[in-house]
C-alpha cells in the first residue's frame, strides 16, 4: 500500500487520556471530589479492550500505560511519521457512556480543556474535535458553542450507537450549534451500549462487535436522512469516523429504492439519498473494509460516483496495517491527493481558514 | 377499514412472460384462521388465541409498530374477484401470478405463523398447524407450489422437532425462520436447528422482519417505516457475522443458508470487513478455519427482492460478479406491494445461461428439484 502524500490531513487519530487523574485539575471541585470520594472508574469503553490488536498497533504500543498517551510518540510516530500538515484529535474517553447526564457533562468539558492544554498548546499541528454529551443535547450544545471560540477545535463528535438513532429530533440542539459554529459533526465508531449491537441482541465475540460497527453506520445515516437532518442543517456535514466505507454504495442504492417507494413517508427528503449523502456526507478511509484486489478498489470507487467523499485517515494508534501503508492499492495518484489534502480542507472550514 | 382496491380488469397486465422462472418468495395467508388454521390446532391452542390472541414481542395486537405502506402491505390488485385477502386464493393466485409470469417453482413463505410469540408452545403448535396447512391448501392443489417448515425458532429443540418431523417430505423445499432473532443466529440455543437441517438435507431460509425484542439498530428505534424496512439489510448483515464468527458453517460444513428479502449488494462489503476482522481477532476464533468470504461464497444465497437499482446497470454486475451469479435467487414476494416484476427488474447485462441461472436454475439446483 502506497504512503500518503506529504502534507496530508490526518482526520481521525486517537490521543489517550492516560488516567482519570488527568482530568482531575480540569474538574470542578465538586466533580473532582465525587472521583476521589467514589473512586470513579477509568471510562475506556469496551469497543476497544487495552489489549485487543485493533487497539493499539504492537510497535505503537508503550510497556507502560496506553497507546496514544504521550505527546512525543504520537508525534514522532504519527505526525513526523505520516508527514501530516494537520491530524484531528479525536478522543475517545468515554464520556458519552455515562448515565448521569451532568457528570457527562462536567467529564466533556474536563476532556475538552485537558486536549486544549496537553495537546494543542504543545503541537502546532494538531486539531480537536470537541467532545460532547448526548445524554443531555441541550448541554452538548453549550458545550459546542463553549469550545467553537477556539479555532483549534474543528468538529463536534460523537459516538454511533446512543440511546435513540442519531437523526432523532431529540438530537437536533446538536446539530443546530454545530452548523452555527461551522463545524461538521465526527460519528465514530462505539455505543454507549444503551442497546446490544445488533438488531438480535448481544453477540458472543468482540470480532462481532467490531463488525456490527458498519452496520450501526448504516442506520445512522438511514437516520440522518430520513428524519431530514440535512433538510433542516442545510450547512451541516457529517463525518464517518472509523466507519469504514465499502458500504456505502449498496446501502445508499437500498435506501433510495424504499425512499422511491416510501417518500411519501418522509416528504422533507427531496432527492435521492445518494444525492444528500454526496453533499453533506464524509468517511474516512481507515480501517480499510474494501476488497483486497486493487482492480475491485478501482470498480467500488466508481459506484461512489463521486471523488469528494473520502478522508484520509490514520487512525493511529490503531492497528490496521503496517508502517505508514495507510492508503490502500488501487486509489489513483489524483484521488489519493482529493482524499488526503482537498477533502479535508473542503470539509473542515477551520482547516482551510489555516492555510490560507 | 375497507381497503380500495384495483379489480383485475383494470390492473395492469404482465406481459407474457416466456421465460421459465422459480419464485423464491411467495407469502400465502389463510382466508380465516378460524376455518383453515383451526382443524390443525388442539382444542387448548384454539382457546388460547380466542382468549389472548397472538401476542409477539412488540407493542400492538393487531399489527407492527411501524404502519406498512399499503394495507396489509400488499399490491391492490391482489384481492381476490370477492374480496379474497391478498394471497389466500389458490384460484386467484393462478391466473393473477403463477400462470402469467410462468412460475414453473413458487416457494411459499408463511409470515404470521406463530413464529415469534412470546408462548413457545404456543409457537411450536401453531407453526404446525401452518405446516399442515400449507400441504392442505396450497402443495397439494398447485405441484408448482412447494412450502416452507416454519420453525419455532426461538426454541431450538421444539424447531429440531418440527424439521424431523417433516424430513423427507416433498411437500417442502426448506425450513423457515425470520432474521431478527432475540438473539444473534450463530448463537448456541439455535444450534439444534442448524443440525436438524443438515440431517434433513433441508436448506434454511432466513426472511426479512422478527420479533426479537430488541431495538431494530444498535442505536435504538428509528422513527419510520423507511428505516424498519431498510434496516432488515443491516439485520441481516448481523446475522451473517454472528453465523460465520459463531463457526456454523465450519460444525455443519452442508448446512445452506438464504437470505430472503434482505438484500444481497451488502455482502461483498460485508465479506471483506469480516475478512480482515477474522484475520486480526484469530486468537478470539479459533473455530473459525478460514477466511469469512469463504464460508459466505459456499453457504449463503440470497433473493432480490426488492432488487436493488443504482442508476448503473454496470455497478451492479460488480456486485453480481463479486457475489456469484450462481448465488442469487429471484423472486417476486407476492402479494406484497414493493413486488418485482421478472420482466421490468434492471438486471445486469448478463448471459443467456447467467440469467437462465439467476430466474430458474440456481433455485432448482440449490433446492435439488
Amino acid at each position: 500500500m502506497p504512503y500518503p502524500p506529504v502534507g496530508a490531513i490526518d482526520c481521525d487519530l486517537h490521543p489517550a487520556v492516560p488516567s482519570i487523574k488527568a482530568l482531575l485539575p480540569y474538574l470542578d471541585d465538586h466533580w473532582r471530589d465525587m472521583v476521589i470520594q467514589r473512586g470513579v472508574h477509568e471510562l475506556d469503553s469496551i469497543s476497544y479492550p487495552k489489549n485487543a490488536p485493533i487497539s493499539a498497533r504492537p510497535d505503537w504500543k508503550p510497556e507502560v500505560g496506553k497507546a496514544g498517551q504521550d505527546l512525543v510518540r504520537l508525534r514522532k510516530e504519527a505526525l513526523d511519521g505520516f508527514g501530516t500538515k494537520f491530524a484531528i484529535c479525536n478522543c475517545l474517553y468515554g464520556v458519552q457512556l455515562l448515565y448521569t447526564e451532568d457528570m457527562a457533562y462536567a467529564f466533556a468539558r474536563a476532556v475538552n480543556d485537558w486536549i486544549a492544554t496537553e495537546w494543542l498548546d504543545k503541537e502546532p499541528r494538531l486539531r480537536a474535535s470537541i467532545v460532547v454529551s448526548p445524554q443531555n443535547p441541550d448541554y452538548a450544545a453549550a458545550e459546542i458553542d463553549r469550545m467553537a471560540v477556539d479555532k483549534r477545535f474543528v468538529q463536534v463528535l460523537m459516538l454511533v450507537m446512543d440511546e435513540m438513532p442519531l437523526g432523532r429530533r431529540r438530537y437536533w440542539p446538536i446539530y443546530r450549534a454545530a452548523e452555527r459554529n461551522g463545524l461538521p459533526v465526527g460519528i465514530h465508531a462505539g455505543s454507549a451500549y444503551r442497546h446490544p449491537v445488533t438488531s438480535a441482541g448481544w453477540p458472543t465475540y468482540y470480532a462481532e462487535d467490531s463488525a456490527a460497527q458498519s452496520q450501526a453506520f448504516q442506520t445512522t445515516l438511514t437516520s440522518l436522512i430520513t428524519e431530514g437532518v440535512f433538510a433542516e442543517f442545510p450547512e451541516l456535514k457529517v463525518v464517518l469516523l472509523e466507519s469504514g466505507f465499502a458500504w456505502l454504495p449498496a446501502h445508499l442504492w437500498r435506501l433510495g429504492k424504499f425512499w422511491r417507494g416510501l417518500r411519501m413517508e418522509t416528504p422533507w427528503v427531496d432527492r435521492h439519498p445518494l444525492e444528500i449523502a454526496k453533499d453533506h456526507v464524509r468517511l474516512t478511509i481507515q480501517p480499510y473494509d474494501a476488497p483486497p484486489r486493487p482492480d475491485d478498489l478501482e470498480k467500488l470507487i466508481e459506484h461512489f460516483d463521486s471523488d469528494e467523499m473520502l478522508l484520509f485517515s490514520s487512525d493511529y494508534p490503531h492497528w490496521h496495517y503496517e508502517g505508514n501503508n495507510a492508503i490502500p492499492d488501487g486509489i489513483s495518484r489524483a484521488l489519493q491527493n482529493k482524499i488526503c489534502y482537498d477533502n479535508p480542507l473542503a470539509t473542515y472550514p477551520r482547516l482551510k481558514e489555516a492555510v490560507t | 377499514m375497507t381497503v380500495e382496491t384495483i379489480g383485475q380488469a383494470s390492473a395492469t397486465k404482465p406481459a407474457n412472460q416466456k421465460l421459465a422462472i422459480a419464485d423464491c418468495d411467495i407469502h400465502p395467508s389463510p382466508k380465516s384462521v378460524e376455518r383453515e388454521i383451526f382443524p390443525y390446532l388442539s382444542k387448548r391452542w384454539q382457546d388460547h388465541y380466542q382468549t389472548y390472541g397472538m401476542l409477539l414481542r412488540q407493542p400492538y395486537q393487531a399489527g407492527p409498530a411501524y404502519p406498512k405502506g399499503q394495507p396489509d402491505a400488499a399490491r391492490r390488485d391482489a384481492y381476490g374477484p370477492n374480496g379474497e385477502k391478498p394471497g389466500s386464493d389458490l384460484e386467484f393466485m393462478r391466473k393473477h401470478h403463477l400462470d402469467p409470469y410462468n412460475v414453473q417453482l413458487g416457494v411459499l413463505n408463511p409470515l404470521k405463523s406463530g413464529q415469534g410469540l412470546q408462548n413457545p408452545d404456543f409457537a411450536a403448535a401453531y407453526c404446525k398447524a401452518i405446516n399442515d396447512w400449507q400441504i392442505a391448501e396450497w402443495t397439494s392443489k398447485e405441484a408448482r407450489l412447494k412450502g416452507s417448515v416454519c420453525l419455532p425458532y426461538e426454541d431450538g429443540f421444539l424447531s429440531a422437532q418440527e424439521i424431523e418431523r417433516r424430513a423427507g417430505d416433498t411437500n417442502f423445499i426448506q425450513a423457515f425462520m425470520l432474521i431478527r432473532t432475540s438473539e444473534p443466529m450463530g448463537n448456541r440455543r439455535y444450534w439444534p436447528i442448524f443440525s436438524a437441517c443438515q440431517d434433513a438435507n433441508l436448506p434454511l431460509a432466513v426472511h426479512a422482519f422478527g420479533f426479537g425484542g430488541t431495538p431494530v439498530t444498535g442505536g435504538g428505534w428509528p422513527s419510520y417505516y423507511t428505516e424498519d424496512m431498510v434496516g432488515h439489510s443491516q439485520s441481516a448483515q448481523s446475522l451473517v457475522s454472528s453465523m460465520v464468527l459463531e463457526g456454523v458453517f465450519e460444525r455443519w460444513p452442508k448446512l445452506k443458508l438464504i437470505i430472503v428479502e434482505a438484500g444481497f449488494a451488502w455482502a461483498p462489503s460485508l465479506s471483506w470487513r469480516l475478512d480482515r476482522i477474522w484475520a486480526q481477532n484469530r486468537q478470539e476464533l479459533p473455530h473459525v478455519k478460514r477466511p469469512p468470504s469463504e464460508y459466505m461464497a459456499e453457504h449463503i444465497w440470497y433473493t432480490t427482492q426488492p432488487f436493488e437499482e443504482p442508476d448503473r446497470r454496470g455497478h451492479l454486475k460488480d456486485v453480481f460478479e463479486w457475489i456469484g451469479w450462481d448465488k442469487l435467487l429471484f423472486a417476486t414476494d407476492y402479494p406484497h406491494w414493493d413486488f418485482d416484476d421478472p420482466t421490468r427488474i434492471p438486471l445486469p447485462r448478463a448471459t443467456d445461461e447467467q440469467k437462465e441461472g439467476f430466474f430458474l436454475g440456481n433455485a432448482r439446483s440449490l433446492y435439488g428439484i
